[in-house]
């Protein structure tokens, strides 16, 4: 019985890895680190299989072989100290061979170093602000309106029918393909967590302090994370949207911000 | 004056001789290590129904996309007080009545070492979480923070924020006053032949608990006790306006809270420990490097609690040391492992309802200690920190790991405690009906981390509906299941009478005593030797 759910289980994820679309796995992404990210949780995945077959495999021959019902007769030994030498050596051989791509990839992740584009990320309850350093352009970013009408108890909205429930912003962060972009976070309240899976990037807006992190886009699109951190009764609802376009297009989307931002200015003079 | 109170002392003791006082009394004012034993398990019991109770209105809301029954401030309420609940009334009470009842008779005491604290660390308990609860009716609501009380968060908890500092307070202290029990009874009072290294494995890993509580649960005090003057009294240990670091108080609660995980799942490997040589007929595989093993990840859990922080943003030093000293608990924990199969390999096993759920502890607490080593992964911890992914891990080492070695051990201690055997068929029930609901709630959940849901949201994207409802459907039909095994305690009485030995392969000082085990015993000292030849 435990051998047949286990199986199952074992069988429920090769279905899944076969199958794409329904999201069981880590996604890939869209930067360099997202997909190195990847394979380091699938070579640390494939290894827990592994081991996970001889020890279990071990395990399962033992309770059908070695059970009272077959006759067996109980041995004796109590220890082996080679054996026990082997099963240490070996998991310290195996964690190595993990460690050292761990920390290549970490590395590569803290260094956030001459980026291209900076942005000011300030997490709200319930809301997130973005300020583009040198650009002058800075926006709220809060759920987008379907969302916000279908989410009360007793709405009477199907969410099935919104389109990108709970994933969708009012207004998203607009950056460059191709483009190194810092982020620097932090917060106005509580601790908020800034994360989007296909970017690979999850890090703490916190208050009082600033946290950098940073991705580089390879693919023109739209990735939709959420608030990591629990931060309040509305921590569900506030989601982060990144459309990623070409660099005409962002440079044109910057023209029009700036422009905007001077008419605002003049018409309130 | 001293003469007086040898005296009355010699008084109580004839009087004890005599047997328990009749009703209330007897337990308001014990001092006896099995009924105070009994009182923690079936306070942990009541516990575990309250807080199943709290994870079932979780489920209902997240079965279906949309909000269907609570606010999202009653939704963060459920899990912080579940997670409470769970942590602090369900498991380590659960623990600490088995410790209770079992320490004194394997290693040959009369009693624990300091009976009247025993009394009260046990009764602190139904008043820490008396006020933990009433909380539920206060203006603001429960605590809804989670159970890690980070701030700036709490402090935005209602009226309950100090109830729920001063119920934390209560159960530190309890669970302090227990280990020193635990500690003073296991190194003064074994059975004279009772080295160290010939303890059983249950007491050995609840002396290495309790040492890790003495160390943890003030770091986990003084950490509220800040959160408390912040509030009320001016202080900015955490508050950055203040010049105070919120960061801070994640550094010192996971000090307290990684070591805490182990303090959960330690003398979960105790039991099993004691259970799967019994059934396997055969000696524990390398009893001593199974001692070095639990002291290692003792040692370890002390270095390793900023794996729960790597998004915070620590330096990268930082980072890569909390990575590898993470990974290295894989290899102790390996080691246990590995000697447990090595146990059963060539043994003459049977499959009574303590085996099964010791097996099934293996076999799932492996997957979930699978799940751990990825999470230790920095850059892979990125993508599942705060998601569902890590849900599925703790629920998977918390549930089929400590909650399944709590009814493994209840099950093989039962005959003993009663003197009458369970109902084998219902413990098998329990058994199968547990195993594959635990498995249809929390294995769909990390397919749900992995896809990008967050932990701790009353409500979530369309495209995570279908495992939420596998989901939910597992974890009332694990609720219910639970059922069967109260069914199997209120019925605890009726079987056949049991033997002294109760099972054919057990041994140790507890099966020397009769079943059920009599109001006293060791009142003197037993020779080790007994038990040895008992498993000869």
């Amino acid at each position: 019985m435990i051998r047949k759910s286990f199986w199952s289980l074992l069988g429920l994820f090769v279905a899944s890895t076969a199958n794409a679309d329904w999201a069981l796995n880590m996604p890939k992404g869209a930067t360099d680190l997202s997909v190195e990210t990847y394979n380091l949780h699938m070579m640390v995945f494939w290894w827990c299989v592994a081991i996970g077959v001889l020890v279990f495999g071990v395990m399962i021959i033992s309770l059908f072989k070695h059970r009272k019902s077959q006759g067996a007769e109980p041995a004796s030994f109590s220890h082996s100290t080679t054996a026990e030498i082997i099963w240490t050596a070996i998991p310290v051989v195996i964690l190595l061979i993990m460690a050292v791509p761990a920390a290549e990839t970490m590395i590569k992740l803290e260094d956030s170093r001459d980026p291209d584009i900076s942005i000011v990320v300030t997490a709200y309850q319930w809301k997130w602000h973005y300020k583009y350093q040198d650009e002058g352009i800075e926006f709220y970013s809060s759920l987008a309106r379907p969302s916000v009408d279908a989410r009360r108890l007793e709405s009477g909205v199907d969410v099935n029918n919104v389109d990108n429930y709970l994933l969708d912003v009012d207004r998203p962060l607009v950056v460059p393909k191709g483009a190194k972009v810092r982020l620097l976070l932090t917060s106005n309240d509580v601790i908020h967590s800034w994360w989007v899976p296909e970017l690979a990037i999850k890090k703490d807006a916190i208050p009082g302090i600033v946290n950098e992190t940073w991705f580089n886009v390879n693919e023109v699109g739209t990735y939709r994370g959420q608030c990591a951190e629990l931060c309040g009764k509305d921590h569900g609802y506030m989601p982060v949207v990144v459309e990623v376009v070409e660099p005409e297009a962002y440079q044109a989307w910057v023209d029009t911000r700036t422009d905007g931002g001077a008419q605002l200015a003049s018409a309130q003079n | 004056m001293t003469t007086t109170t040898v005296d009355t002392h010699a008084a109580d003791h004839e009087h004890d001789d005599h047997g328990p006082t009749k009703g209330i009394k007897r337990w308001l004012f014990s001092t006896n290590h099995k009924d105070i034993g009994t009182m923690y398990l079936i306070f942990s019991l009541v516990m575990f129904f309250v807080g199943g109770a709290m994870a079932m209105v979780i489920r209902s809301e997240l079965a279906i996309p949309g909000l269907q029954f609570v606010h999202p401030e009653f939704f963060n309420s459920m899990t912080t007080m579940h997670a409470l609940i769970m942590v602090f009334g369900a498991v380590m009470p659960a623990f600490v009545g088995l410790a209770n009842w079992m320490i004194p008779l394997m290693i040959g005491a009369p009693d624990m070492a300091l009976p009247r604290m025993n009394n009260w660390s046990f009764w602190i308990l139904p008043v820490a979480f008396g006020i933990l609860l009433s909380t539920l009716l206060m203006p603001g609501g429960a605590p809804a923070s989670g159970w890690t009380m980070y701030p700036p968060l709490v402090l935005q908890t209602g009226d309950a924020f100090p109830f729920l500092i001063f119920s934390v307070h209560l159960m530190g202290i309890s669970s302090i006053m227990g280990s020193i029990n635990v500690i003073v009874t296991i190194i003064n009072m074994r059975a004279p032949d009772m080295t160290l290294l010939k303890m059983p494995m249950f007491v050995w890993t609840w002396l290495i608990t309790a040492y890790l509580l003495i160390a943890v649960m003030p770091v986990l005090a003084g950490a509220v006790t800040m959160l408390l003057t912040d509030q009320f009294f001016g202080t900015s240990f955490f508050l950055a306006a203040g010049g105070g670091d919120p960061v801070m108080f994640q550094h010192i609660f996971w000090f307290f809270g990684h070591p805490e995980v182990y303090i959960m799942i330690l003398p979960a490997f105790g039991v099993v420990s004691e259970i799967i040589p019994t059934f396997s007929r055969k000696k524990l595989f390398g009893h001593d490097s199974m001692v070095y093993a639990a002291s290692c990840i003792a040692f370890l859990s002390f270095i390793v609690w900023a794996h729960h922080m790597f998004t915070v943003g620590m330096p990268l030093t930082g980072q890569l040391f909390f990575m590898f000293a993470t990974m290295l608990i894989a290899v102790p924990t390996g080691v246990k492992i590995f000697n447990w199969v090595a146990t059963m390999w060539r043994g003459a096993m049977t499959f009574e309802t303590p085996m099964l759920f010791s097996l099934a502890f293996v076999f799932l607490f492996t997957i979930g200690g699978f799940s751990g080593l990825m999470l230790a992964i920095q850059p892979a911890d990125v993508q599942y920190h705060d998601t569902y992914f890590v849900v599925a891990h703790f629920h998977y080492v918390l549930v089929p790991g400590s909650v399944f070695a709590i009814m493994a051990g209840a099950y093989y201690w039962l005959p003993k405690w009663t003197g009458h055997m369970y109902n084998e068929k219902l413990g098998k029930l329990h058994f199968w009906a547990s195993t594959i609901f635990v498995n249809i709630t929390f294995f769909p959940q990390h397919f749900l981390g992995l896809a990008g849901m967050p932990r701790r949201i009353p409500d979530y994207s369309v495209q995570f509906a279908d495992f939420n409802m596998i989901s939910s459907i597992g974890a009332f039909g694990f609720g219910l299941s639970q059922l069967i095994f109260v069914l199997v305690i209120l019925t605890a009485w009726k079987g056949a009478k049991a033997t002294d030995r109760v099972w054919e392969g057990s041994h140790g000082l507890e099966w020397t005593v009769p079943s059920p085990a009599p109001w006293h015993t060791f009142t003197t000292p037993p020779k080790n030797r007994i038990a040895d030849e008992a498993f000869e």
